[in-house]
């Protein structure tokens, strides 16, 4: 059975071409890029290259990239590093209620610190709204964070105008881009943003490296101490090797990324049109319009979301949920629920991500085993239309 | 995902056991909770004081309906004060085990098998006490 990968958003496959581009600096050019002997040149003219590389693809100075160890460091440092460099400004940031976690757990941490966070609301759709941040933009907002797209259901916020505001009134802008770059366009400075969050492994690089665009002139206390790399922003011998991948990845995926958009746009809309056409009191999660290329989420009323997973597993189709179950904690996900999905609604999610591999004929799979399957599992549910549930709580002492 | 669980739990969970909404049971016992995404009904028929059929409904993670489907594999022809003694813990047992997370929230299947085995005796009482009437 053709194995069928529908979880770009979780990760993609390493690209041939990006390995083989970042083999060398495991073996013949291993130099430490600070060391000034003929190794440690060829490494730091790597990073150097590398480092153009990225710019160019944001639309930004080469000094103004930091290499990190991936999406989750580069929030971190962002998000941390602006607001202690800041705090004789302020205290206040602003967030989303649908922030990754990486963003999320990082704001939890500072209001711990004395910081104040402002969780903005969403709309149905899952977009943060422009009045929303202006409202809740006080003298003391030192930082806001809105995520470029959301990991689960694929809005894309309208992040140049939240950084006209951020312009507006002072306050440094981040965004996390995790989903976005590599995918659409991502110039940080038609997005208005100070700052920009990005990951290798999510456009074919590897695992493991990543990176953040910081703004000429924006100071961030580093999160890591030592022998002053990156701009004195981020010490720790450089992983070249993961940076050249992260450089030639993205460097490919810039090449032909409209057409490629539009190639797997298509493939969304069919794999939509076909789920809420032949599977009934199913609903599409995210905006209709303005939502990545590559993602599909669905809600299906009167089933879990695990189990649809392991199902559609054992038909060779990997796909993803945000259903409590499938992971270590038993919420279901913040995400719907800020949609404000009633959580017995938020457990029957699915989300199918799109990448260079999926064809049409996947598509076409995908929309024939997964009827069946929700048929099977909704036969097995208790809950129906109509049904009020009654039961004893058990169970969850 | 399938790693997280045991060979019996995928077992049960690919090939429930006893599924799908009983006709005219003796009586019904429903637990969980659909906001927490574990709901399960379970449906049994008496025949001299012992357990003759059983059915289930469950919505929930791969775990609830393995548990669902192995509880109704432990009682079914057992007497119901056999079958009011399997405890969770026992269930778990003939899975080979469940991940620690799971213990609670999506093993409520013995729980829903006592609260048939309870309505059944509370209906019969009633009837028992209509009758002396």
């Amino acid at each position: 059975m053709p194995e069928i990968y529908m979880d770009h958003a979780a990760t993609s496959p390493l690209s041939e071409e990006v390995l083989a581009a970042m083999k060398p600096y495991f073996s013949r050019k291993f130099g430490n890029a600070s060391s000034l002997h003929a190794f440690g040149r060829g490494a730091k003219e790597a990073l150097d290259a590398s480092r153009q590389q990225v710019a160019s693809a944001l639309g930004c100075l080469p000094e103004e990239i930091v290499f990190t160890s991936g999406g989750t460091e580069s929030d971190n440092l962002a998000i941390k590093g602006a607001c202690l460099a800041n705090r004789h400004k302020g205290n206040h940031i602003i967030t989303s209620k649908i922030e990754h976690p990486a963003v999320l757990a990082t704001c939890k941490y500072l209001e711990k610190q004395g910081f104040s966070v402002t969780y903005l609301p969403v709309t149905s759709d899952g977009f943060v709204r422009q009045q929303a941040v202006e409202a809740a933009i006080t003298d003391k907002t030192i930082l806001i964070t809105i995520m470029h797209a959301n990991n689960e259901i694929g809005t894309v916020q309208p992040i140049s105008k939240i950084g006209e505001i951020a312009k507006e009134r002072g306050a440094l802008f981040h965004t996390d881009a995790v989903q976005t770059v590599g995918k659409i366009k991502t110039d940080v400075n038609e997005l208005g943003v100070g700052m920009l969050s990005l990951s290798a492994h999510k456009f074919c690089g590897p695992k493991g490296v990543g990176a953040l665009f910081v703004k000429k002139g924006v100071r961030l206390e580093p999160l890591l101490h030592g022998g002053e790399h990156e701009r004195q922003m981020r010490s720790g011998t450089e992983n070249v090797a993961g940076i050249v991948g992260l450089a030639h990845a993205l460097a490919l995926s810039q090449m032909g990324m409209e057409k490629e958009a539009t190639r797997q746009m298509k493939l969304r809309d069919r794999l939509i049109e076909g789920v809420l056409s032949s599977i009934p009191e199913s609903r599409l999660h995210g905006s209709r319009e303005n939502r990545l290329p590559n993602n599909a989420n669905f809600g299906f009323k009167y089933i879990e979301g695990e189990g649809l997973l392991l199902m559609l597993d054992s038909k060779g189709v990997a796909a993803s949920t945000g259903s409590a179950c499938s992971s270590t904690k038993l919420e279901p996900s913040h995400v719907l629920l800020a949609l404000g999905l009633p959580p017995e609604d938020a457990h029957g999610s699915l989300r199918l991500t799109l990448g260079k591999s999926n064809t049409e004929n996947q598509v076409e799979r995908l929309l024939r085993v997964l009827p069946p399957i929700i048929n099977k599992l909704r036969k097995m549910s208790p809950m129906r239309a109509g049904v009020t549930w009654n039961g004893k709580e058990e169970g969850h002492g | 995902m399938a790693d997280v669980y045991s060979k019996k739990v995928m077992e049960h969970f690919y090939h429930p056991k006893n599924t799908g909404e009983m006709k005219k049971p003796d009586a019904v016992g429903e637990v969980g909770n659909p906001v927490c995404g574990d709901v399960m009904k379970l449906y049994i028929k008496v025949k001299d004081g012992k357990i003759a059929d059983i059915r289930f409904q469950t919505m929930g993670c791969a775990a609830a309906i393995a548990t669902s489907s192995m509880v109704t594999e432990l009682a079914k022809g057992k007497t119901l004060l056999e079958a009011k003694k399997i405890t969770r813990q026992d269930v778990a047992d003939a899975l080979s085990g469940l991940p620690p997370i799971k213990m609670h929230c999506s093993n409520l299947s013995a729980a829903a098998l006592h609260a048939a085995i309870d309505n059944y005796l509370m209906d019969n009482e009633k009837k028992a006490s209509k009758k002396k009437e």
